[in-house]
């Protein structure tokens, strides 16, 4: 093949090369989602019990209506800037904010590539792709670490440090959002937490208060970015 | 070790994560590879894509080490293997965390405490935690290539520079999350039933704080990649004082 091609022939290659990640991304992710919704089950086999089915149900009907959107507008936002091969792997691999879409930036701007090019999509793939494998091999590594640790993490003197992840996490991350914009934090966090001081029974239901919590702020949202609040 | 936590890091699990995580580590390989030698075809310089390669690799490490103390966070609860396996695939620490307390609470458990668990419920978790996030792979399989296919025909629109709703609907929405946790927190501790998640939240805020503190004046950027990680443990540890106290 000669060294260089010109701009059409760069494109007809492209389309040609994108068809064939097409292809094989599909069957990649099907095959994928097949493993991971087999784990479960499997473990369950092993130990000779199986999921819940209303449990579930329920679980999955509170997850589906917070995260079924916003996966939706992670799609329609992230993959035009990651591309065919980027985005296939991108969205199985995970870490897409914290990690993927900001290294891929960070490639294109040392390769010095232009958005909307073939070279950019190459570039976006390599780039996801070798964040993926590094990923891999730094848990690998630290995980075979981390089981000679398991007695220690194990014991039960931490089990109030496992107890309580969860609040650990939501400490942490109110910090940064509200941080970023106390106008629009100001009205949901009130209201939950009054809510929650004057009926106590609904801090047991926290993952129905998540509905009306996320949906008050993104109206609130709504509202100050149409004014320009925000 | 308790009977559950002993099952949860049973060694074929360790062996089934694997196996999962092999496949999808030899498919990332085989798009890398496409995709260098595509660049080569189109005339691309070696260097360029060499520099590529290194650029992401480096880049990627030290968020590696974040998620890798996600894996230890999340693994007190529900298991090393899976852990491993949910914080190398689809989703962060975030989504998982969350997700796993709304399936727990869902099977009728006061939330995600290992205390409470038992492999029936870790099983219906696992499940809630894999199927909750596949979305966004469901709209890669059946609309990546008409999506990505209408984007790159339309006509180029001109920017305005300002970005649309989109990129604050994720700010809004964790903010929601965050006013429905520590609201319960709140309520929690006023009603007296439980003090321990506010002061872990607390400490974790606190700890946050001056992460971000820290990385504003003294312009360090690599902080983000630690920060959340790394407030989390040290407010975890917290817990384990107060609790000895």
């Amino acid at each position: 093949m000669e060294k260089t091609m010109s701009e059409e022939q760069k494109r007809q290659f492209l389309d040609d090369f994108n068809n064939g990640l097409h292809r094989m991304g599909r069957i990649f992710l099907i095959v994928c989602v097949i493993a991971l919704v087999a784990v479960p089950f499997v473990i369950g086999a092993i130990n000779g019990v199986m999921p819940d089915g209303m449990g579930f149900l329920s679980g999955f009907a509170k997850v589906g209506i917070i995260y079924i959107p916003v996966a939706i507008v992670e799609f329609l936002v992230y993959t035009p800037m990651l591309g065919v091969g980027g985005s296939y792997l991108t969205f199985i691999t995970g870490n897409v904010t914290n990690l993927k879409i900001p290294c891929a930036m960070n490639a294109r701007d040392i390769a010095g590539t232009q958005a909307g090019t073939p070279e950019n999509e190459i570039i976006s793939t390599i780039s996801v792709a070798t964040s993926a494998i590094v990923t891999t091999l730094v848990i690998v590594a630290g995980v075979v670490l981390i089981i000679p640790l398991k007695p220690i993490l194990e014991n039960p003197v931490l089990l109030p440090a496992f107890d309580n992840v969860v609040p650990a996490l939501f400490g942490a991350l109110a910090l940064k959002y509200f941080s970023k914009s106390l106008k629009l934090a100001a009205i949901p966090f009130v209201t939950m937490t009054l809510l929650c001081i004057l009926v106590p029974a609904a801090t047991s239901a926290t993952s129905f208060l998540l509905i009306p919590a996320g949906g008050m702020a993104l109206a609130i949202g709504y509202v100050m970015f149409k004014k320009g609040m925000l | 070790m308790s009977d559950y936590l002993s099952r949860v890091n049973a060694g074929v699990f360790y062996l089934i994560v694997a196996i999962v995580l092999a496949f999808i580590t030899i498919m990332c390989f085989v798009f890398l590879v496409k995709s260098y030698r595509a660049g080569i075809a189109l005339g691309m310089d070696k260097k360029v894509l060499r520099r590529a390669i290194t650029s992401s690799a480096t880049f990627t490490v030290l968020p590696s080490i974040s998620i890798l103390l996600g894996v230890i966070a999340l693994s007190g609860t529900l298991g090393l293997p899976f852990s491993w396996l949910r914080l190398s695939v689809i989703g962060a620490l975030q989504y998982e965390l969350n997700v796993a307390e709304i399936a727990a609470e869902s099977l009728g458990l006061d939330g995600l405490r290992v205390s409470q668990m038992n492999m029936g419920a870790f099983v219906t978790i696992a499940l809630v935690m894999t199927v909750g996030i596949l979305g966004g792979v469901f709209c890669c399989i059946f609309f990546l290539k008409k999506y990505l296919g209408k984007i790159q025909a339309a006509p180029k629109k001109e920017n305005s520079g300002k970005p649309g709703f989109g990129a604050y609907a994720t700010t809004a929405m964790f903010v929601g999350m965050c006013s429905a946790y520590i609201g319960a927190y709140i309520g929690d501790f006023t009603s007296g039933k439980d003090s321990m998640p506010i002061i872990t939240a607390l400490v974790a805020a606190l700890a946050m704080g001056v992460f971000e503190w820290i990385g504003k004046k003294k312009n360090l950027a690599v902080l983000d990649n630690f920060s959340l990680a790394a407030s989390m443990l040290i407010a975890m540890a917290a817990a384990v004082l107060v609790g000895i106290i």
